[in-house]
């Protein structure tokens, strides 16, 4: 099988990551819950993580939060920050985990949105940013790259625009941790949410928060933390705010190797190789007159993510084509992103998305644009 | 080997400035170790640092080098 949907998950991960999760789970106990050896490899090794997320993102140690995933992040950041009397401003770009916790703020606290547009081809109006601006307005909520299109959103823009309005940023950085470089610090970011198990090459069930000084969030869920038992509230130092009940330190310690290999890797190796694929792919599909794509690939600065269509055909349809007659594994539908799908007319048709990841090479790429040249042959020789 | 003795504990106001603190002790071999936090001391199941008497100018310089908020504890334990 060719694993082509690496913007859903990475499928490979490194060696050094299947053996320090199969490690902590013969030798992690539960951390902060005890000072025998087992507790404390566990505590230790959850620490040296956050410490190394922290240097990874620019934030301070203790502001890094672990959650089960981006989603659980994203929740707790955006239902931790606004109330009622609040606006914010997003994208279309975005992903349910980011527009669905938002929607519940309108629907039940009437906290106003407004959304910076998309065009037909993805193409968000930064210029219409300005705009948007209310007395009332908090914060903006962003994606860093399109999940669909893989166009990236450019950060400076967003950064000079929180900093000028004196608004909270918060990104979500779900498709470009672990090959783009991010620096809180330096963007202003006030909150920063990914996944462990996407381009950061960790395990599955590991979300990442984190959490610029100053910045204060109402926990999402309170319970165990380890300290503090007897008092009725949920302690207020960060992380511990927003970490009740066990941690998933045998993830955390996937994670923990996974960020000893970007490191060792370095994130620039690793975007231009995925970069090299997705730009071979879509210059070898180019080719085909029956395919539309999405997405501005003049770019430089974007993810290894190219979504097409085949003709009128049903992108579900083309996606179980080349699963089943050939042996590829993409993403069809609506990637959770509505919005997206809206602005490009996509709804009834989806997309197929294409995502390439470090453990991809130029044989898998050339078998994909071979797919797609017969497959395109096959569905569309009625129209030509 | 059972027999309480008088020890000095440094309890933290952070879980994380106790990991933290661990972590220098890994890395410079400071005297004393991680205990769960004495219910004398705390009524929750943290995390102190535990040394002898005569070790706790040693670990006093790395705290104080380090910067994070403690108490100093005189304890049997």
């Amino acid at each position: 099988m060719i694993y082509l949907d690496n913007a859903a998950t990475t499928l490979q991960k490194p060696p050094a990551v299947i053996d320090a999760v199969v490690s902590a789970l013969h030798n992690s106990a539960n951390a902060s819950r005890g000072a025998y050896g087992e507790a404390l490899a566990s505590s230790r090794l959850i620490f040296k993580t956050r410490q190394k997320l922290a240097e990874f993102f620019g934030c301070e140690t203790d502001h890094v939060v672990f959650t089960s995933n981006a989603t659980e992040s994203l929740n707790i950041a955006i239902q931790g920050l606004f109330s009622s009397g609040d606006h914010i401003i997003s994208t279309d770009w975005e992903h349910n985990s980011v527009l669905r916790p938002l929607y519940r703020l309108q629907r039940e606290q009437g906290v106003e949105l407004d959304f910076v547009s998309a065009d037909e081809n993805g193409a968000l109006d930064l210029a219409s940013l300005e705009s948007l601006i209310k007395d009332n307005t908090k914060a903006i909520v962003c994606t860093h790259a399109s999940n669909v299109i893989g166009d990236c959103i450019d950060l400076d823009v967003i950064s000079k625009f929180a900093k000028a309005h004196g608004l909270l940023f918060i990104l979500d950085a779900s498709q470009t941790a672990g090959v783009i470089p991010i620096n809180m610090e330096e963007l202003g970011i006030s909150v920063l949410c990914a996944s462990a198990h996407k381009g950061l090459l960790g395990p599955q069930g590991v979300g990442v928060l984190c959490i610029a000084q100053g910045v204060e969030i109402r926990p999402l869920k309170v319970g165990g933390t380890g300290i503090h038992s007897f008092d009725k509230n949920q302690p207020q130092e960060y992380p511990t705010r927003l970490e009740a009940g066990t941690l998933n330190g045998h993830g955390i310690a996937g994670l923990s190797a996974a960020l000893d290999f970007l490191n060792e890797t370095g994130l620039s190796t690793i975007h231009e190789h995925e970069m090299k694929l997705a730009t071979r792919f879509y210059k070898g599909i180019k080719q085909f007159d029956s395919i539309k794509i999405y997405g501005d690939h003049s770019k430089s600065l974007r993810t290894a993510v190219v979504a097409l269509n085949v003709g009128s055909e049903d992108a579900s349809y083309v996606s179980d084509l080349l699963s089943n007659e050939f042996g590829i594994a993409t993403r069809p539908g609506a990637h959770c992103a509505p919005r997206i799908h809206e602005a490009m007319k996509t709804q009834a048709q989806g997309a197929v998305r294409f995502s390439f990841g470090w453990y991809n090479s130029t044989e898998d790429v050339d078998a994909a644009i071979d797919a797609l040249g017969e497959i395109t042959r096959y569905l569309c020789k009625d129209q030509l | 080997m059972l027999q309480k003795q008088k020890a000095v504990v440094i309890s933290f106001d952070k879980t994380v400035d106790a990991m933290r603190f661990d972590d220098e002790h890994e890395k410079g071999g400071l005297p004393g170790r991680l205990i769960p936090l004495p219910q004398e001391i705390g009524s929750g199941c943290g995390l102190a640092w535990r040394m002898k008497p005569e070790e706790y100018e040693e670990v006093k310089a790395a705290i104080d080098a380090l910067g994070v908020p403690h108490k100093v504890h005189t304890l049997m334990l």
